[in-house]
C-alpha cells in the first residue's frame, strides 16, 4: 500500500516513522530543504502536561497521550527531552481560583501529579520568581525538547527503514480517479499513492483544497520570542507560565535543552495571506520582554542573542482537525494543529495508524519485521567524558577540530550533518547546534561553508542559507577578477 | 590524554596573547600559547589595510604585516604555540586547562595564566531589529572573511550599520572591490571610528555618513531586499515619521564588540559596564595567578595599546612564576570613574607598576580638564570624544602610599 506524507513537520514525520513500523510504501513530501522547518521549527518547543485543553477534545486526549509517550520516542530517535516539570504561577486569589479550575481540568484529562504550591515554596523552587507570586499549578510531568530535531530524527529512521524523503518538492495537485486519491502531484513528479496524509502545518486547508476535500481555513497566529545567551544560566528551572487567558498560554519563560533561556510568545492573529509572515516587530518584542519581566524581574535582557517569530495554524472551532475522508477514499487531514501539536505529535501518529487506518479504512495492518526504531544522533562530544572525547580524536582528528566555537561543534559533527542529509546552512545549524551560539555564526559559518561546499562538491556560492534564493555570496572580487 | 605543565600558559593568540607569550618568555620562563585559529595574529589577519603599529613599532603596517612581527618573536622566542586548539574548560582551582586538539586533548597545568580571547562582533540576533530574518545579513567581520580570504563578495549592494573603525574600513573596501555602499548609519550624533577612517574611507568615496540614525526593521526572503532606515532622538528612539528604505541585498554589522569572557565567567570578576575582565595595571585579575589583556579587558581602538598591555600581562605573569610571594603583601589601590567618563581600564593599581589609564569619554567635549584624584595627574585637551580611547601614562611614585582609592574624572575647563 502506497502512502504520502505531505509535510515533513514534527507531526508528519512522526506518521511516517509510525507507518514503517508496517508494511507500507512511504513517500514524505516536503518542500523545504529539511524537515521540521515550518511551524515545528518555532514554537515553545514544550511538552505539556496536559491541563490546558478541555476535556473531550482531540486535543486534550492526544497531548495528555502524547506526554506519556514523549520520553520512549525521544530515546529511540535520540532527541533532547527534559522532564523539567512547569509551574502556571498566580498573582492574586483571582487567579489562584483558576488554577483550581485548571487542577480539575487537568484530572479529568488523566494529568498525573498535579499539585498546588504556595508562595514559599514555590520562591525556593524558583528563586528567581517575581516575589509577588501568590502560588502556582505544579505539573511534573511537563518538559522540554527540540522538535525540529524530532521531525529531522523521525525522518532519518524512516529512511532507514524503507521511507522516501524527498526534500524541495512542491505538493501543487491531485489526480483523483473512481473516488480514490491515485497520484499526488508535485513540482517536480507525480507519486502514485493509495493513501494520502495532508500534514501540511499553516497550509493543510489549502492542500485539503486542492483535493476537493472541506477543510476549516487557517489562518495564522503569531507568536514572538526572545532567547538568551545559555551564559546567563539556569535563570529558571521550569517552565513559567502566567495565569492563561482565553486566547493563549501567556508569554512564558523557560529554560531551552541547550542551556539558553526563551522568553515569549505573545499571540497575534493574522489574515490567512499571512502565513509566510515570520517578521519579528517592534510592538511583539516589547509586549514578551514586559511580560516576561511580570514574572521573572531580573531577566538579563540584554543577554538576547536572537528575537524570531512562529506562527500558529488556527482554525475557527480550535481543537485538532483530523479527518479520514471517504470521498476521495483514503485522504486524512492531520490539520488544525496548534498548541499542544508538539507534544500531542506521538499521539497523533499512532492515531493515524491505529485508528483511521486500521479501523476507519479498514486496512490491516502488517507488521514490517525489519522495523529498527533507533536513530543515532551524531555524537556531541562536548555532552560527555573527556576521555571518550580522546578517544574519538585518535581514531579522526575531525573530532578534536573545533569549528563552533560557542557551542563547541566539531568538524566530525558537521561532517556526519551532511551525510545525514543537511545540504544547506540552516541543514548544518538545525542538526549541530553550530551557528546557534551567542554568536550566531559570525565566527563560524564562513568555515562551516567551506566544509558544505567541499562535501558537497559544489563552489561556495552555491551554498544557501536554506530555500533556494537565500544565497550568501554574489561574485568574486573585482581584484580577483582582473 | 596529554599532560604537560607550563609556567605560563596564554589563551588567545591575537594581538594581546602574542604580546603575552613574548612579554613572559622574555623573562626566561617556559610559555605555551594555545589559539584557536589556523594561525595566531587574531582580527590583525583579516584588518589588510594599513595603519597598525605607529606608536609601537614608529611605522605604518598592515594588520598582517603588524601580526608577522610578532609571530617573529615568537619563534624566536622559541615559544610552543598550539593552533586550532580550542580552550574547553578552566579548572582554575587546580591551574590546569584542557585544549581540544586534532591530535587529542591536552591537560596544560600553569603555575600562571594569561586570557586574552578578544572580543567577538555584537551579532545581528542581539539587536533585536524587527522585521525578516533573510539570507544577506553578515557582521562586518564575517564579511571581512569573505571578501580577504576567500575573494568572493557577499552581495551587490550594501548598507552598513554602525561606524566603528571595522565599519568604516569595510565601506570602503567592498566599494574598492565592486559592491556599492549605499550608506554608513551610526545611531549616535558622531561616528564611532577614528576621524582618519571616516575621512579616507567615505569622504574620499563619497559615501553618506547618516549620523543619529538606525535600522528599524529588514525585509525580504529568502534574501534581503530592503533595510529601513530612520532618525531617532537623544535616547536612540526611532522618531515616527522619519523611516525611509533603502533596497539592498546585503546589510554588514559593525556595531560593536563584546569582550569573549564567558568561558571564564564565575571564576573571574567581570566588569558590570564594560562586560570585560577587571584587572590591575600588571593584567592581574582578581586570581593572584590569573592576567589578562586586550579586548576582552576593554574594547581598544588601537592595536598598540593592546600589544603595551599584553607585554605588561605577559612580564607580570612571569614575575608571579619567579616569585610567588609577590602576592603576599599586594597592594592594590581601586580606580573608580568619576565624572564623564564612560569607560576605564584598569580597575585596580598595583603599585609594583606605572599606572596605564585607558578611558572613554561619555560624550564629545571641549577644552576640558582630566583629573586624577586625589592629586595625582592632570591634563587639559582641548576636545575629546567617545570615539577616541584617551591614554596616559602616570609613574607609580606619582600615586602617594596612603592613596586607597583612584577617581579618574573629566570636567570642562573652569
Ligand atoms: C508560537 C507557537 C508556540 C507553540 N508552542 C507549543 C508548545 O510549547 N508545545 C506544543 O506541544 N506545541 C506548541 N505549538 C504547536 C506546535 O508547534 C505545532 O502543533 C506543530 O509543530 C505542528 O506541526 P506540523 O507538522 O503540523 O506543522 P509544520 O511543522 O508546519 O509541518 C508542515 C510541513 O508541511 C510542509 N508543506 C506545506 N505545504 C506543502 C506543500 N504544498 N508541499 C510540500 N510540503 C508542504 C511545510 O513546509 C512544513 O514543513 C506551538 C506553535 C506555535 C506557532
Amino acid at each position: 500500500m502506497k502512502v504520502v506524507v505531505i509535510g515533513a513537520g514534527v507531526v508528519g514525520s512522526l506518521v511516517a516513522r509510525e507507518l514503517v513500523r508496517h508494511d507500507f510504501d512511504v513517500t514524505i513530501v516536503e518542500r523545504m530543504p529539511d524537515p521540521g522547518m515550518g511551524v515545528t521549527r518555532a514554537n515553545s518547543a514544550i511538552v505539556h502536561a496536559g491541563y490546558d485543553d478541555p476535556p473531550g477534545t482531540l486535543r486534550a486526549e492526544l497531548c495528555a497521550m502524547g506526554n506519556s509517550l514523549f520520553q520512549n520516542v525521544c530515546e529511540e530517535l535520540g532527541v533532547e527531552f527534559k522532564r523539567t516539570g512547569s509551574l502556571v504561577v498566580a498573582f492574586n486569589d483571582e487567579e489562584k481560583k483558576r488554577l483550581d479550575r485548571l487542577v480539575k481540568q487537568g484530572e479529568k484529562n488523566g494529568v498525573p501529579n498535579l499539585k498546588l504550591v504556595e508562595r514559599n515554596e514555590l520562591l525556593t523552587m524558583e528563586p528567581h520568581l517575581n516575589p509577588g507570586a501568590v502560588a502556582a499549578l505544579f505539573a511534573p510531568t511537563a518538559g522540554i525538547t527540540e522538535p525540529w530535531m524530532l521531525a529531522i530524527s523521525a525522518v532519518e529512521n524512516a529512511i532507514k527503514n524503507g521511507a522516501k524523503f524527498l526534500p524541495e518538492t512542491e505538493v501543487i495537485g491531485f489526480e483523483t480517479k473512481g473516488g480514490r486519491v491515485r497520484k499526488v502531484i508535485t513540482n517536480s513528479n507525480s507519486i502514485e499513492a493509495d493513501i494520502v496524509i495532508n500534514a501540511a502545518g499553516l497550509f493543510a486547508d489549502e492542500i485539503a483544497e486542492l483535493a476537493g476535500v472541506e477543510h476549516p481555513p487557517i489562518h495564522p497566529r503569531k507568536g514572538e520570542y526572545i532567547l538568551l545567551d545559555k551564559a546567563v544560566g539556569r535563570i529558571v528551572q521550569r517552565v513559567i507560565f502566567p495565569t492563561p487567558s482565553e486566547k493563549s498560554k501567556g508569554v512564558l519563560v523557560l529554560p531551552t535543552v541547550d542551556g539558553g533561556t526563551l522568553l515569549g510568545p505573545n499571540a497575534v492573529d493574522l489574515p490567512r495571506e499571512h502565513k509566510n509572515d515570520l517578521r519579528t516587530t517592534v510592538e511583539g518584542i516589547n509586549e514578551v520582554r514586559e511580560k516576561a519581566l511580570l514574572l521573572v524581574p531580573d531577566l538579563p535582557i540584554h543577554k538576547t542573542i536572537r528575537t524570531f517569530a512562529g506562527l500558529r495554524p488556527e482554525t475557527p472551532q480550535k481543537d485538532f482537525y483530523i479527518t479520514a475522508e471517504m470521498k476521495p477514499w483514503g485522504f486524512i487531514n492531520l490539520g488544525g494543529m496548534r498548541s499542544p501539536g508538539l507534544t500531542a505529535s506521538p499521539a497523533i501518529a499512532r492515531y493515524v495508524v491505529e485508528y483511521l487506518i486500521e479501523e476507519k479504512f479498514g486496512i490491516k495492518l502488517q507488521k514490517n519485521e525489519k522495523f529498527d526504531p533507533v536513530n543515532n544522533r551524531i555524537n556531541h562530544p562536548t555532552a560527555g567524558s573527556v576521555e571518550k572525547w580522546d578517544r574519538l580524536i585518535d581514531e579522526d582528528p575531525s573530532w578534536g577540530r573545533i569549528v563552533c566555537a560557542c557551542n563547541e561543534v566539531t568538524e566530525a559533527e558537521i561532517r556526519e550533518a551532511i551525510k545525514k542529509g543537511a545540504r544547506t546552512l540552516d541543514g548544518v545549524k538545525f542538526r549541530t547546534r553550530a551557528m546557534f551560539g551567542r554568536c550566531q555564526g559570525g565566527f563560524c559559518t564562513f568555515r562551516i561553508m567551506k566544509i558544505l561546499s567541499e562535501q558537497l562538491g559544489v563552489p561556495i556560492e552555491e551554498v544557501k542559507k536554506s530555500v533556494d534564493g537565500s544565497w550568501v555570496l554574489d561574485g568574486h572580487v573585482r581584484s580577483d577578477n582582473t | 590524554m596529554r599532560r604537560v605543565s607550563t609556567n605560563v600558559l596564554v589563551i588567545g593568540g591575537g594581538a594581546a596573547g602574542m604580546a603575552a607569550a613574548v612579554g613572559a618568555a622574555e623573562r626566561g620562563v617556559k610559555v605555551i600559547l594555545v589559539e584557536r585559529d589556523d594561525r595566531t595574529g587574531g582580527v590583525l589577519n583579516q584588518c589588510i589595510h594599513n595603519g597598525f603599529g605607529l606608536h609601537f613599532f614608529r611605522e605604518e603596517l598592515t594588520g598582517p604585516e603588524y601580526a608577522e612581527r610578532f609571530q617573529k618573536m615568537l619563534t624566536e622566542h622559541n615559544i610552543d604555540t598550539i593552533l586550532r586548539g580550542h580552550v574547553w574548560k578552566p579548572l582554575f582551582d587546580e591551574n590546569k586547562v584542557w585544549v581540544i586538539t586534532a591530535s587529542g586533548i591536552w591537560e596544560i597545568s600553569y603555575d600562571a595564566l594569561v586570557v586574552t580571547t578578544g572580543a567577538r562582533e555584537r551579532p545581528f540576533g542581539a539587536l533585536m531589529i524587527p522585521g525578516d530574518r533573510p539570507s544577506g545579513v553578515f557582521t562586518a567581520g564575517l564579511a571581512q572573511r569573505f571578501v580577504n580570504i576567500e575573494n568572493r563578495l557577499p552581495g551587490k549592494r550594501a548598507l552598513i550599520l554602525g561606524s566603528g573603525d571595522i565599519g568604516l574600513i569595510m565601506a570602503r573596501r567592498l566599494t574598492l572591490e565592486g559592491m556599492e555602499v549605499v550608506a554608513v548609519v551610526e545611531r549616535l550624533p558622531y561616528p564611532g571610528g577614528l576621524e582618519r577612517n571616516v575621512q579616507q574611507c567615505l569622504v574620499d568615496f563619497d559615501i553618506p555618513l547618516l549620523l543619529s540614525h538606525t535600522v528599524v526593521r529588514v525585509e525580504g526572503y529568502p534574501r534581503l531586499q530592503k533595510v529601513w532606515i530612520a532618525k531617532v532622538d537623544e535616547k536612540f528612539r526611532p522618531i515616527p515619521g522619519t523611516e525611509t528604505p533603502y533596497e539592498v541585498d546585503t546589510l554588514i554589522l559593525s556595531v560593536g564588540l563584546i569582550p569573549e569572557v564567558e568561558l571564564f565567567e564565575g571564576s573571574l570578576d567581570i566588569h558590570p559596564k564594560s562586560r570585560g575582565i577587571k584587572v590591575a595595571n600588571t593584567g592581574r585579575t582578581n586570581r593572584n595567578n590569573v592576567f589578562a589583556a586586550g579586548n576582552n579587558v576593554v574594547i581598544y581602538d588601537l592595536v598598540d595599546y593592546v600589544s603595551r598591555e599584553g607585554f605588561m600581562a605577559g612580564k607580570h605573569a612571569a614575575m608571579f612564576v619567579e616569585n610567588p610571594d609577590i602576592t603576599k603583601e599586594l597592594k592594590r589601590v581601586p580606580i573608580k570613574t568619576g565624572e564623564n567618563v564612560a569607560v576605564l581600564s584598569p580597575y585596580w593599581f598595583e603599585p609594583v607598576e606605572d599606572l596605564r589609564l585607558y578611558l572613554r569619554v561619555s560624550k564629545p567635549m571641549e577644552d576640558v580638564i582630566l583629573r586624577v584624584k586625589p592629586s595625582i595627574y592632570e591634563k587639559r585637551y582641548e576636545r575629546v570624544a567617545p570615539n577616541e580611547m584617551i591614554s596616559l601614562t602616570i609613574k607609580a611614585d606619582r600615586v602617594s602610599e596612603e592613596t586607597d582609592r583612584i577617581e579618574v574624572e573629566v570636567v570642562t575647563n573652569v
